[in-house]
């Protein structure tokens, strides 16, 4: 579907602060509303869905629209419960996911 | 008037606009109050629903926004309107009982007003968010939050665009 994405979480984090993060993938975010060189209608096909859970507990979660920009950037935040580690995943309109799992170095 | 005048009017020709006025001259003519003749004029002045009313009523129904601390910041002016930042941000203490459920961001004028729904547990911490969004020409961008009291407040701003996106 997409290359790899791009994460960016603080290099360490104590317990109970508030952590930011923030995600980029690349994905064209085709809306459905353009047409080719032919005139032919360009399919829609979209990341529709976005979600982060840390330490198995959903943290944010992200329905995406066609008014979402090219190459999706999400930026969240979240209280740091304790150590643990992030899984983040990508779902496109074709229902292929890209997951990624990090480690946050809790101090 | 002759019955014949009546029957005229309610077979007339089936435009809206016109079985609207044809009800209310019935009803006239019936001698029901003038309420119904009211309602039908109301209704046939209301303009029908933009795809973003629709949208925004999908998310809040009947809903109306309460006054609080929901903050969208946006340019003023997009020179590019395929890739705007914005972020959300309401101010709460995201506690069990005190948490924002989730932010929708719509696009008044977008051919599709859509552009996305992020959802927040306590856990989240903060319920501030930022993305990218796509203007097709300027418009407002409105953000609409879901208090997980049931509330809703609502920011609308304008966005100048020098060149649309969503399209070719």
């Amino acid at each position: 579907m997409a290359s790899k994405p791009r994460i960016k979480l603080p290099e360490t984090a104590k317990v109970g602060e508030i952590i930011e993060i923030k995600t980029l993938i690349a994905h064209v975010m085709e809306t459905g509303q353009r047409r080719d060189a032919a005139g032919r209608a360009v399919p829609r096909d979209i990341i529709n869905a976005f979600s982060a859970s840390y330490a198995g507990r959903e943290i944010f979660k992200a329905t995406l629209h066609p008014g979402t920009s090219a190459n999706p950037y999400l930026q969240f935040m979240m209280r740091v419960p304790g150590p643990g580690e992030f899984e983040f995943t990508w779902t496109d309109d074709a229902g292929a996911k890209i997951a990624e799992r990090v480690k946050l170095n809790v101090v | 008037m002759p019955h014949g005048q009546m029957n005229r009017l309610v077979t007339a020709t089936f435009r809206r606009r016109d079985i609207l006025a044809g009800t209310a001259a019935v009803a006239g003519l019936l001698g029901v109050s003038s309420r119904s003749s009211e309602l039908a004029a109301q209704a046939a002045a209301k303009p029908a629903l933009s795809e973003f009313d629709l949208a925004l009523k999908k998310i809040m129904g009947d809903a109306k926004p309460s006054d609080g601390k929901l903050t969208l910041d946006i340019p003023e002016i997009a020179e590019n309107g395929n890739t705007v930042p914005y972020t959300v941000a309401v101010e709460s203490p995201m506690t069990e009982t005190d948490f924002v459920k989730a932010l929708h961001v719509l696009a008044t004028s977008n051919p599709q007003p859509g552009v996305a729904s992020f959802s927040f547990t306590p856990d989240s911490g903060s319920s501030f968010v930022g993305s990218r969004l796509r203007l097709s020409r300027t418009q407002d961008v409105v953000a609409v939050a879901e208090l997980s009291d049931g509330r809703f407040l609502l920011a609308r701003r304008t966005v100048k665009v020098t060149i649309g996106g969503c399209g070719g």
